[in-house]
């Protein structure tokens, strides 16, 4: 036998995501609020001085990203699970290790890809250092992607069970963590006009590795977890 | 029982249970279960509540593991040869797998692309066929239970599914779809199909061969 054609499901997937999400905006957006409301909290809440605000806002602004992107994980598979369509997914005979990455996918351009537009405005609201702007762009684009990818793993397993976010965080948080230190310290760097390739190199070298295993792993993890 | 390789048995039987064994929680439902299924032939599992229908039925197509035992389509251990048979198989269960906020049309467009490769006919016919024309394109969560479960099934008309696993077709049907239904699954075994399913109620499937199976609770 043949294989199937791989690429019509992996678009079709990718399309309906897209529009379910389009079809559901207002949950959508949560997350998105979510980064700015945090982001913003903090100069009320510690200091208005701008010398303070330019010292934490490349931290500020990723643990806020982290965060948001750890809230917004778990709609990654809770409704096709609930619906039962995630068993139909299951029972495609394309590899499901491609299918998850369609969908993962679908699930950055709606929750990761906004967070890198909105950023280079909470960079002005926390009078991130000029020249810094650029590099945090660059360090979401490469980070966010990571996030969501390792983030599925935790999902992934999390979804059979009926209150799974507490486990869930405790998963995937130490897995954030390298990513949150690189990210941050480029951003810090390149506000001092340091060289930061090493930083992205390192960022690109995770993505590159999360992009290879954790669509397996999040297979295997799907397909223990519907058991 | 064949234990040997299947080559050594002229006749594999096409799709096999073999010793399948269940446990939930610590409660065994079932053990040693095994039966054999040919083309042109269904089977119907029967049981009480709780005797382990459902997850007999998803060990059947491979959604979840038995403790013990294997399933064999064309002599092969199915793990071991997952995108074959999940090319082969159409699993409509409790849940309908039936997204609310897309249409029919979408909902049967998507399976289409999951499944590999066209069915007998297309989307728009299949709808037809279970008695949805003109709800298209009206999401699926405006729909009734009943018309719900009908795009549910509709999926097994546009994938080329050899074997259908039905977990309560019936449910939430009227009278006049129960028909319809028992005239597919009578459609598809007359050409050469094979279906697995579960029901309370008598399943008038014609003149086909209808083979059963009744799962008793264990002490």
């Amino acid at each position: 036998m043949t294989d199937p054609p791989l690429l019509p499901a992996f678009v079709k997937l990718l399309k309906r995501d897209l529009l379910l999400a389009y079809r559901s905006r207002a949950e959508i957006a949560n997350p998105l609020v979510f980064f700015v409301i945090i982001a913003s909290l903090f100069p009320l809440g510690m200091s208005a001085d701008p010398g303070t605000l330019q010292t934490i806002a490349p931290g500020v602004i990723w643990v806020s990203a982290l965060l948001a992107s750890l809230l917004s994980l778990d709609q990654l598979f809770r409704s096709d699970f609930e619906d039962g369509t995630l068993e139909q997914i299951l029972l495609s005979p394309h590899s499901l290790s491609i299918l998850v990455l369609a969908k993962v996918l679908a699930h950055w351009l709606v929750t990761g890809l906004p967070l890198l537009v909105l950023s280079p405005l909470l960079g002005v609201l926390l009078n991130l250092r000029e020249g810094a702007t650029g590099t945090l762009v660059l360090t979401l684009a490469l980070g966010t992607p990571i996030l969501s990818l390792i983030g599925a793993i935790g999902v992934a397993l999390t979804v059979g069970l009926k209150r799974g976010g507490v486990l869930l965080s405790l998963l995937v948080l130490p897995l954030y963590i390298p990513v949150l230190i690189f990210a941050a310290h480029a951003v810090d760097a390149a506000g001092y006009g340091l060289p930061v390739t090493g930083h992205l190199l390192l960022l690109a070298s995770l993505l590159v590795l999360a992009i290879t295993l954790a669509p397996w792993a999040t297979a295997a993890a799907l397909r223990i977890g519907l058991d | 029982m064949v234990a040997g390789s299947p080559i050594a048995n002229p006749v594999t039987p096409l799709f096999e249970a073999c010793g399948l064994e269940c446990v939930r929680g610590d409660r065994l439902l079932f053990t040693e279960l095994s039966f054999t299924l040919s083309p042109g032939t269904a089977l119907q599992v029967q049981g009480p509540n709780g005797a382990g229908k459902t997850s007999l039925l998803r060990m059947l197509c491979g959604l979840s593991l038995p403790a013990e035992g294997v399933v064999r389509w064309r002599g092969k251990d199915i793990r071991k040869i997952r995108s074959e048979f999940f090319y082969d198989v159409a699993y409509v269960g409790h849940n309908h797998g039936v997204k609310g906020d897309l249409s029919p049309l979408e909902n049967l467009a998507v399976a289409r692309a999951l499944g590999g490769s066209k069915g007998r006919i297309s989307a728009g016919d299949a709808l037809a066929v279970l008695g949805l024309e003109g709800y298209e394109d009206t999401p699926c969560r405006m729909l009734s239970a009943g018309q719900r479960r009908r795009v549910a099934l509709a999926r097994l008309l546009v994938v080329p599914a050899r074997l259908w696993v039905l977990d309560e077709p019936y449910t939430a049907l009227d009278r006049a779809g129960i028909g319809t239904v028992a005239a597919l699954i009578a459609e598809h075994l007359a050409n050469n199909g094979m279906a697995v399913l579960t029901s309370h109620q008598p399943i008038a499937l014609g003149d086909s061969v209808v083979e059963h199976l009744s799962l008793e609770p264990h002490d």
